[in-house]
C-alpha cells in the first residue's frame, strides 16, 4: 500500500475537566474512505476539529503526506486541502447557494473596491451543485431550502475548495434515503478521483455501504479497527460499545383492537388538502415512517396543538377530544416529545428539576405558589425511575448528554398520567446505549396501556422497534403496514408512493 | 437561583456604602464627619432611601417584562403623561383623589395592556413597541397641557398622596416603604408562583414553554399590564414628589435608570435571568452613585457618565465571573462520581454505558 496521505499520532486533548482525546492514532490513505464511529462523546467530532483547525491538540503530531504540519486556523486546514463538513449546518441562510459555496473565497472584480462577482460566483457553482445533485439555481437563497438540500451545499462547499480530505461528520442525520444514496454514490465518485473521504455517521448501514475501512473510538481512544472483509453491524457495534447490542424486536404486541385512539380526517394547516386518519391501538407501538418532509412532524404539533388543525377529531376510546392548545391536548393526557430538544423539548437553561415539573406546575403547589419539596421529591423519583444520569436534579438540563436529555423530557410527560405520548425521532443524536434504554422505557409505557406513536426516519428503528408501521408522503398517509409485512423496501414503496387525497385508511 | 450572585452584589453594595464614608472621613477628618455628618447625615440618608424607592418601584415593573425577553422604554413618558392627566383631574376636573388615582393606574394598566398585545399578539418588537409609546406619550402630555407646566401647588385635600410621596413613616420615607412591599409580593410572584415560574421560563426559552402547555401570549401580555400597573403608581408618586410636571421633561430617560438597575442588578435583556434582590441592588446602587456624585460635587452633567462607567465595568466582571464559573462547574462535574462530564462543545457522553 502507498504511504499515508495523513497520519495523526498520539493526539491528546483536554477541555476543562474532561480529557477529550487521549493519545488517539489515526491515518488516512489516498483515495481512501475511512469511517470514524464511536459513540457520541467519543471524540469522533473533536479529532475532525483538531484535523480542521478549529481545536489544537494538547500532545500529538499531525503528518500530511509525509511531511509534519501544524493546523492552528481553519484557513490553515484549507490550505493544507482539508474540508470539513460539520455536523451543524454552517451556512447563512441570508445569502443565496453560490454565496456560500465561495462564502470567504469569493471571486472579486472592480480592483481595490472588490466588489463580488457574483455572475461568477453563479457560473462556478452550478458544477458542484451537479455534482452533489442538487438542482437548484445558484441565485436560491439558501433559507428556501431545506435542511436536507443546505447539507448538500455544504458538500458541494466542500467539493469546490479541490480539498485532497474531505471530512463528513454525520452528513446524512438528515438526509432521506434517496438523498443518502446520492451522497454515497458522490463518496464513490471523489475516492475514483483520488481523495480521500472520512465518514461519520451513527448509521451502520450506511458506514457499511461505503467506507473501506473503519475506525472505531471510545471513551477518548482507538478501540480498534476493521479491514473492508471485517466490516459488518455486530463488529462495528462491537468496537463502539466493547458489547454485542441487541437492537432486535424480540416479538410484535398486537394490541387491544377495542381500546383506540382514532385520528379522524385530521387536516394539518401544513397540508391543507390532504385529510389524514388512522387507528392506534392499546399495547402497541405504531411507527410513523415517511421521507423527511412528509408531514409527519407536522401532523404530530397539529394533534398536539400547536398548530390548529384545520377539520378533523381525535376520538379516545370512542370520545371525541376538542383540542385547541398544548394545554388541551395535555389536559386530556396526549403528550409529544418533539423532535428537537434544545429548541422545543426542554428549557436547557433550567434545572432538570424545573423541567420535569414545567407542564403541571398546578399539581406542585396550593394558592399559586410552588412547593419546591414537592417537585424536588418528582423530579427525584423520576431521576431514579428513569435512571437520569446527572448529579442532581438541581443540575441545568443543558449540561446532561442526549440520552440523558431526552429522559428528562420524557419525565415531564411520565410524571403526569399518559394516554398517548408521541415520540418525534425520539434517538435522534442520541447515542446506542441510550437508544437501547429509550426504546426498552417506550416498550414498558406501551405495555402500561398507553398508547405509544413513535415517528422516525431511522429506518432500522422504524422496523426494529414498531409493532405496526404507518407510512406517509406529502401530508398524506399512504399505508399502514402489520408485522408480518415489515421490510425496508414495503416501507419505502410506501414513502414514495403516489397520493390519493382525502382517503381513510386501516 | 444562583444566590451566591447576589451575595456578592449586596457586598460590592455595601463596599459602595462603607468606602465613601471612609473617603468623607479622609477629606473632612473623623472628628467632623461623625460630629457634623454629611452622607451619613440624616437629611441625606432620607433623601437617598427616598430616591431608592420612587425609582425602585419602575424597576421591578421593568424587571418583570426584561424577565420575559421584552422591555419597556415608554415608562419616562408614560409618567409625564399620567402626571398631566392626574393635575387636569385633580384641578380642573376637582375629582376626588381615590377616583383620580383609580383612574390614573387603570390608564396606565391599559397602555401596558396594548404593549402587551402588539408583543404577544401581533408579534412586534417590544423594543419598536416600547419606543412608539416613549414618543406618543411624550408628545400627548405636551399636547394635553398646551406645553405648559402643570402642577398640584398647595391645593388641599388630598395630603395623604402627599405624604406617601414626599412624608415618613417612623423616619422612614414612605416611598422606601412602599418600594419595599412592592419588592416582598413580587418577589414571591416572581421566585415562588407558577406565573412568576413560567415569566422566566418564556424569557430562557418561548417555544419550549408553548410545548409545555403554557399560554405564553397571556404570561407575556399580563407581564406588561403589570408594568403598567406599578408604573401607574410610581407616575402618581413621582408626580407629588415632584409636584409640578413639565410635559417636555418630566420623567425622561428615568425608563433608562430602570434598564440600569436591571442590568446592574443581573437580568440579561435576552429574557430569563434576574432576581428581586438583584433589581433591588441595582436600584440602591444607580442611587447610590447619583448621591455620591452629588455629594462630592462633581458637575451633574458628568453624572451620566459615571453610571455608564459603573454599569460597563459591572456587566464586564460579570462576564469574566461566568466564564471562570462555568469552567469550574466542568471540573466538578467531572469528579462528581456519577456525573456526567460536560463537553465544552457539545454536552454529550458516553456516562450510559458505564
Amino acid at each position: 500500500m502507498q504511504d499515508a496521505i495523513l497520519e495523526l499520532s498520539g493526539i491528546s486533548k483536554r477541555f476543562p475537566g474532561v480529557i477529550a482525546l487521549s493519545k488517539v492514532d489515526f491515518s488516512v490513505y489516498p483515495g481512501e474512505v475511512v469511517a470514524l464511529i464511536g459513540e457520541n462523546g467519543a471524540g469522533k467530532s473533536t479529532l475532525m476539529k483538531i484535523l480542521g483547525g478549529i481545536y489544537q491538540a494538547d500532545e500529538g503530531l499531525i503528518r500530511l503526506g509525509g511531511r509534519e504540519v501544524q493546523i492552528r486556523h481553519v484557513a490553515d486546514a484549507q490550505h493544507l486541502g482539508i474540508s470539513l463538513i460539520h455536523q451543524e449546518l454552517n451556512n447563512l441562510d441570508n445569502l443565496d447557494v453560490g454565496g456560500n459555496i465561495f462564502l470567504g473565497r469569493e471571486p472579486l472584480f472592480g480592483g481595490p473596491l472588490r466588489f463580488v462577482d457574483r455572475n461568477r460566483i453563479a457560473d462556478q457553482s452550478k458544477r458542484y451543485l451537479e455534482k452533489v445533485g442538487l438542482n437548484v439555481s445558484p441565485r436560491t437563497p439558501l433559507s428556501a431550502l431545506s435542511i436536507a438540500q443546505q447539507q448538500l451545499v455544504e458538500i458541494a462547499k466542500a467539493l469546490s475548495t479541490n480539498a485532497k480530505i474531505i471530512v463528513m461528520d454525520e452528513p446524512t442525520s438528515c438526509l432521506t434515503l434517496t438523498e443518502t444514496n446520492r451522497l454515497l454514490k458522490l463518496i464513490a465518485e471523489l475516492k475514483e478521483a483520488g481523495v480521500s473521504v472520512i465518514f461519520i455517521s451513527h448509521r451502520l448501514m450506511e458506514v457499511g455501504a461505503c467506507a473501506d475501512r473503519v475506525v472505531g473510538l471510545r471513551d477518548g481512544k482507538n478501540s480498534g479497527q476493521l479491514t473492508k472483509s471485517e466490516i459488518n453491524h455486530d463488529n462495528m457495534v462491537r468496537l463502539m460499545v466493547g458489547r454485542n447490542l441487541d437492537l432486535k424486536r424480540t416479538e410484535t404486541r398486537l394490541g387491544d383492537p377495542k381500546s383506540r385512539i382514532e385520528v379522524r380526517n385530521i387536516i394539518s394547516p401544513f397540508f391543507p388538502t390532504h385529510t389524514v386518519s388512522f387507528d392506534m391501538r392499546r399495547g402497541e407501538i405504531l411507527g410513523l415512517a415517511g421521507l423527511v418532509g412528509a408531514g409527519r412532524s407536522e401532523l404530530a404539533i397539529t394533534v398536539f396543538g400547536i398548530a390548529r388543525p384545520l377539520g378533523g377529531e381525535v376520538v379516545i376510546n370512542g370520545q371525541p377530544i376538542k383540542v385547541h392548545s398544548p394545554r388541551d391536548a395535555i389536559n386530556h393526557g396526549i403528550y409529544l416529545v418533539p423532535e428537537d430538544r434544545r429548541k422545543t423539548g426542554l428549557i436547557t437553561s433550567m434545572a432538570v428539576r424545573e423541567n420535569v415539573t414545567l407542564a403541571a406546575l398546578s399539581t406542585y403547589s396550593s394558592l399559586g405558589l410552588i412547593s419546591f419539596r414537592r417537585e424536588s421529591e418528582t423530579a427525584e423519583a423520576q431521576r431514579k425511575q428513569l435512571s437520569i444520569k446527572t448529579a442532581t436534579c438541581e443540575t441545568l438540563a443543558k449540561n446532561l448528554s442526549g440520552g440523558n436529555q431526552q429522559k428528562v423530557v420524557l419525565a415531564k410527560w411520565l410524571s403526569l398520567d399518559p394516554k398517548l405520548i408521541i415520540f418525534d425521532e425520539p434517538t435522534r443524536g442520541v447515542d446506542v446505549g441510550s437508544k437501547a434504554e429509550i426504546y426498552r422505557l417506550m416498550r414498558a409505557l406501551a405495555d402500561e396501556g398507553v398508547f405509544i406513536l413513535m415517528i422516525s426516519s431511522d429506518m432500522e428503528e422504524v422496523l426494529g422497534v414498531s409493532d405496526r408501521i404507518a407510512v406517509m408522503r406529502e401530508g398524506a398517509l399512504t399505508g399502514v403496514l402489520e408485522a408480518k409485512d415489515f421490510s425496508e423496501e414495503a416501507v419505502m414503496r410506501l414513502a414514495v408512493a403516489p397520493v390519493r387525497t382525502a382517503e381513510t385508511l386501516v | 437561583m444562583r444566590p451566591k450572585k447576589e451575595i456578592g452584589m449586596v457586598l460590592i453594595l455595601l463596599g459602595l456604602f462603607f468606602g465613601y464614608v471612609l473617603l468623607e472621613i479622609t477629606q473632612r477628618g473623623l472628628a467632623d464627619t461623625f460630629a457634623n455628618p454629611v452622607f451619613l447625615g440624616q437629611a441625606n440618608l432620607l433623601n437617598l432611601t427616598r430616591s431608592i424607592g420612587l425609582f425602585g418601584i419602575f424597576s421591578v415593573a421593568m424587571g418583570i417584562v426584561i424577565i420575559t425577553g421584552g422591555i419597556d422604554l415608554s415608562i419616562g413618558s408614560m409618567f409625564a403623561l399620567l402626571g398631566v392627566i392626574l393635575a387636569d383631574l385633580l384641578g380642573p376636573d376637582n375629582m376626588p383623589w381615590p377616583l383620580a388615582i383609580a383612574l390614573i393606574i387603570l390608564i396606565a394598566m391599559v397602555l401596558g395592556l396594548f404593549h402587551g398585545l402588539l408583543v404577544a399578539r401581533a408579534r412586534l418588537q417590544p423594543f419598536v413597541v416600547t419606543l412608539c409609546g416613549l414618543l406618543m406619550y411624550r408628545g400627548l402630555a405636551r399636547f394635553i397641557s398646551h406645553d405648559e407646566t402643570v402642577g398640584f401647588g398647595g391645593s388641599t385635600g388630598y395630603e395623604l398622596l402627599r405624604t406617601l410621596a414626599t412624608g415618613n413613616v417612623l423616619n422612614v420615607p414612605a416611598p422606601f416603604i412602599i418600594f419595599i412591599v412592592v419588592c416582598i409580593v413580587v418577589g414571591i410572584v416572581l421566585h415562588i408562583s407558577i406565573y412568576g415560574r413560567y415569566l422566566y421560563a418564556i424569557g430562557r426559552n418561548e417555544e419550549a414553554a408553548i410545548y409545555s402547555g403554557i399560554n405564553t401570549k397571556l404570561v407575556v401580555t399580563s407581564a406588561y399590564v403589570l408594568c403598567g400597573f406599578l408604573s401607574g403608581i410610581s407616575a402618581i408618586l413621582i408626580g407629588f414628589y415632584t409636584n409640578s410636571i413639565s410635559p417636555a421633561s418630566h420623567g425622561s430617560f428615568f425608563e433608562l435608570y430602570a434598564v440600569a438597575a436591571c442590568v446592574l442588578g443581573g437580568l440579561s435583556l435576552r429574557g430569563g435571568e434576574g432576581s428581586i434582590l438583584g433589581i433591588f441592588i441595582g436600584t440602591a446602587m444607580i442611587q447610590l452613585l447619583r448621591n455620591i456624585v452629588n455629594l462630592q460635587g462633581i458637575e451633574s452633567s458628568l453624572e451620566f457618565v459615571v453610571m455608564g462607567g459603573v454599569i460597563l465595568v459591572a456587566v464586564s466582571l460579570d462576564q469574566v465571573l461566568a466564564a471562570r464559573r462555568r469552567a469550574r462547574e466542568a471540573r466538578i462535574d467531572v469528579k462528581a462520581p456519577q456525573a456526567e462530564p460536560a463537553r465544552a462543545e457539545s454536552s454529550t457522553t458516553v456516562g450510559e454505558l458505564k
